[in-house]
């Protein structure tokens, strides 16, 4: 890069700020995919006006600008493909403003996610989306992917929370969208516009979230099931009994041998699925006679087999298994490709089976979990991305599954976002009108196409 | 020197199969610090990788960033699909310094680290600077303010009246008190013995009180983890071979060790001689006996102390006990052991002092800033005292808490047993 525009950038983020080598800026060549792509620099401002100053050097010079947080992204939203300037954001990490009378809290964008329920719950309220990277991913990165969790089924996504936006547009002008109120309907809806934009239309740089009181009791239990048709068959059951968990996530067997190669904690590998459930509340006996009826539901199948986790440590250990799912694929292939459809709840176990003989008829291994409360689930191909034949399967069995989402009526994406890896399939999923509205959008907010080109649409507008 | 290059290339699987999903992140000291991917364990796996795949150079940018690990393994502990990078990060020192040997490196390591008297002689100086008065009058007129932070930092964590502490030779046999129920063989550790003999007589003491025969062989040398730490892994087999010969003279029960580092070390001979014939089986011997201090007395029947120690304790977690030797339960059960003393748990205990071995003196302002982390969470919970079987986190968290002119004393769990055994003893005479 002209190491004028490096001198100017330097001078705005000082020396420590910046990348230059080609070692500095290989490792944010990548995010939690398989892809790379080399930035020509990268920038760590700490501040809203540094990213100001910064966003203006691009415009000038026409050069893309990728936004970054901790890099955990899943479909590829952060790899700077085009090369450009990596601005990551994790030095952004101050919380500014934490107001309980009205539970709210102000930060920056690159707060880590359970920083920031750690810190609200301290004083005794709850953040209650999780990501399963919810130690290594940003808020900034979370809302800008709209990222769910297992908590979502009960609680909402993040974009549940966002009530206001602090961010800097495609020419550096600062928008601040949104207040503190939860009714508040003057003009169009940016901070939602924003939320799940994965870096395309502005650079976010402070959010204002809302917080609600925490939950006080908890109780989990794993559930076994002989069959996936009965572990379905139980989510629909549940919910359709008035009852709400918190969480209801789904693991196959594929899943559940998986872990305990590389845990050894203990699962059970034999069963055909489980359902890690839990309920939760601020009075514990509510709390405890709500999973009493959970189980009570589940018992109705046979062969269902319930454990009730007694304290903490037990609880932590079955969250550690379900968030270990996607990285301890990385023991059994080399490259992994996590996929995030989403399907109505009730064709779960069709949407299961119908991936399985994608696996079995391209002859590549497919990990099934996710959130079967929401219908979110997560296939995992694995493969090895050396063998140029297993790539091209990959393709296929992707838009295969892609088929099967959309033709059960659901998703091609339920929180990971479009990023890369799903342009090519998102004019299937939306539509002509859709299509052509949102690239409007994107050129009203980036008419040079600088932020994050060549993400989300497959063709560059 | 280039007699194991081959087994130091890292296998694929130790790279490849990173799917890079970051959970090693929020669990790196140097990561936290600095917020950059380049500081951190993924990074870290990145670079080796892309060298190993011949698309970046074994330069010395690319190695800064993997000296840049502590080694404190909290990455390799958390990771998912089992990639070492704190490992890696070793290894590609190995393969450097194979290819580029440093000459500072010889000098240090296999002049003066491999040979105790080398070793002696080097600290003599600095028994001078104590033994004389200079230290004291240095700290009385607050001479030490001319010198520039980082060199008063070192100043700091020598560990208080370590000439006196280290004046007397430890016996090379050492019978069980009353009788003998294990033979122990133990393993004198370099700072244990130049800097730390105290804390070395203590555990000699608390074994002979629980009916252990203790030998402390004279003819051996260094663990070997300072070599392997700086990439000289050929002269860590050296060590590891000659340690191995050494406490074959004898049919011990067990090996036991004071030193966290050393500890990590001699378990690890099995693995780093699982290749060469002729020592695998001897290496998987030795190393099955080893166990640290804390964990050995506590897998026997224990022998009350009668003394009171009154004192409000917290308790560090060393990396290569934690996480080197999964062992953090038991010195936690030997402080509760003492009568009179009261464990208060400092947050994130198993998180890293910032010691890395010679980071204070290499990585300065890392080892430092989080060195200060470490104090904060000390000052939190209120103990007059810190506790820690490993004499590089004992140094470093003297230097971190003298530097900000706290009296907080630094010590050894197996001190404090040794004196509540004492209490009765002294109080009788």
């Amino acid at each position: 890069m002209n190491p004028v525009i490096i001198n100017q950038l330097e001078k705005i983020v000082s020396p420590s700020g910046i990348l230059t080598t080609i070692e500095d800026r290989a490792v944010y060549s990548y995010d939690s995919t398989f892809l790379e792509g080399m930035p020509q620099v990268v920038v760590l401002p700490q501040s809203t006006g540094q990213v100001a100053e910064i966003v203006k050097i691009a415009a000038r010079e026409r050069i893309p600008i990728i936004t970054r947080g901790m890099g955990s992204g899943l479909a590829g939203g952060s790899v700077p493909v085009q090369g450009g300037i990596v601005l990551c954001t994790t030095r952004m990490d101050r919380i500014l403003e934490f107001d309980q009378k009205n539970a709210t809290i102000l930060v920056q964008s690159g707060v880590v996610t359970a920083d920031l329920q750690n810190h609200v719950a301290k004083s005794g309220f709850y953040y209650p989306p999780d990501p399963s990277s919810v130690r290594h991913s940003t808020i900034g990165g979370n809302i800008a992917c709209n990222a769910g969790g297992p908590h979502c089924l009960k609680y909402g996504v993040t974009g549940d929370y966002v009530l206001g936006l602090t961010a800097v547009m495609a020419d550096g002008e600062i928008l601040k969208t949104g207040t503190k109120v939860i009714k508040d309907v003057a003009g169009y809806d940016l901070k939602s516009l924003l939320t799940g934009s994965e870096g395309t239309l502005a650079i976010i740089t402070e959010a204002l979230l809302k917080v609600i009181a925490g939950r006080k009791f908890v109780e989990t239990a794993l559930v076994e099931f002989s069959s996936l048709d009965d572990a379905g068959q139980a989510v629909y059951e549940i919910l359709h009994a008035g009852l709400l968990p918190s969480t209801i996530e789904l693991m196959d067997q594929t899943a559940l041998e998986c872990i305990e190669k590389a845990m050894k904690i203990g699962l059970p590998t034999g069963v055909a699925a489980v359902l890690i459930i839990e309920t939760d509340g601020v009075d514990q006996e509510a709390t405890r006679r709500e999973m009493e009826s959970v189980a009570s539901v589940c018992r109705q199948f046979s062969g269902a087999n319930i454990t009730i986790a007694i304290d903490d440590t037990q609880r932590e250990h079955l969250w550690k298994a379900r968030r270990s799912v996607s990285p301890s694929l990385g023991r059994l292939a080399p490259n992994k490709l996590g996929e995030d459809i989403s399907v109505p709840r009730d064709t779960i176990p069709e949407a299961v089976r119908r991936i399985r003989q994608i696996s079995a008829k391209n002859g590549l291994p497919i990990v099934i979990y996710g959130h079967a409360g929401d219908g979110n689930l997560h296939p995992n191909i694995l493969f090895d991305k050396r063998d140029p034949v297993q790539m091209a399967t990959v393709d296929q069995m992707v838009a295969e599954i892609f088929e099967v989402a959309l033709d059960l009526g659901g998703s091609i994406t339920g929180e990971h976002g479009v990023g890369i890896l799903k342009k090519p399939f998102l004019h299937k999923a939306l539509g002509d009108v859709s299509i052509n509205l949102q690239k409007r959008i994107k050129n009203a907010f980036d008419p040079l196409n600088i932020l994050n080109p060549g993400k989300i649409f497959s063709d560059d507008i | 020197m280039t007699e194991s290059i081959l087994n130091l290339i890292p296998s694929e699987e130790q790279y490849l199969n990173c799917v890079r999903c970051g959970l090693c992140l929020a669990v790196c000291p140097t990561y936290q610090l600095y917020k950059n991917e380049a500081d951190s364990p993924r990074g870290r796996v990145a670079l080796a990788r892309k060298n190993l795949q011949e698309e970046l150079a074994l330069n010395q940018i690319l190695m800064a960033r993997l000296d840049g690990c502590l080694l404190c393994l909290a990455c390799d502990e958390i990771c998912p699909v089992g990639i070492k990078p704190a490992q890696l990060a070793m290894q590609m020192r190995a393969i450097t310094e194979s290819r580029r040997p440093a000459a500072w490196k010889k000098t240090v390591f296999r002049k003066i680290v491999a040979k105790p008297k080398n070793m002696a002689m080097l600290t003599l100086p600095l028994k001078v600077y104590e033994k004389f008065g200079l230290r004291s009058f240095a700290q009385r007129v607050r001479l030490n303010r001319l010198l520039p932070q980082r060199i008063r930092d070192l100043e700091y964590s020598l560990p208080p009246r370590f000439s006196t502490h280290t004046s007397k030779k430890l016996p090379v046999f050492s019978p069980a008190r009353t009788q003998k129920k294990y033979e122990v063989g133990f393993f004198l550790g370099c700072a244990q013995d130049l800097l730390f003999r105290e804390t070395s007589a203590a555990t000699i003491r608390v074994l002979n009180h629980n009916d252990c025969d203790v030998t402390t062989p004279r003819n051996v040398v260094c663990c070997g983890m300072p070599a392997d730490g700086h990439g000289l892994h050929d002269l860590a087999l050296e060590h590891a071979r000659q340690n191995i010969a050494v406490f074959e003279e004898k049919n011990y029960d067990f090996i036991v060790t004071d030193c966290a580092t050393c500890g990590s070390k001699l378990r690890g001979y099995a693995i780093m001689l699982k290749d060469d014939p002729q020592w695998q089986q001897r290496a998987e011997n030795f190393s099955s006996k080893v166990r640290d201090i804390s964990e050995f007395l506590l897998s026997i029947p224990l022998k009350k102390p009668s003394g009171e120690i009154h004192a409000s304790i917290t308790y560090h977690d060393p990396c290569h006990l934690r996480r080197g030797q999964n062992v953090w339960q038991q010195p936690r059960e030997l402080l509760k052991f003492i009568p009179g003393i009261e464990l208060q748990e400092m947050e994130e205990a198993g998180t890293c002092c910032g010691s890395g071995g010679s980071h204070l003196i290499s990585h300065y302002p890392t080892s430092s800033a989080i060195l200060e982390k470490k104090v904060e969470d000390i000052l939190k919970t209120g103990a007059t005292m810190v506790a820690s079987g490993c004499p590089g986190c004992q140094m470093q968290l003297n230097a971190g808490l003298r530097r900000k002119g706290l009296a907080i004393q630094v010590t050894h769990p197996i001190v404090l047993l040794d004196q509540a055994y004492r209490l009765p003893e002294e109080l009788h005479k």
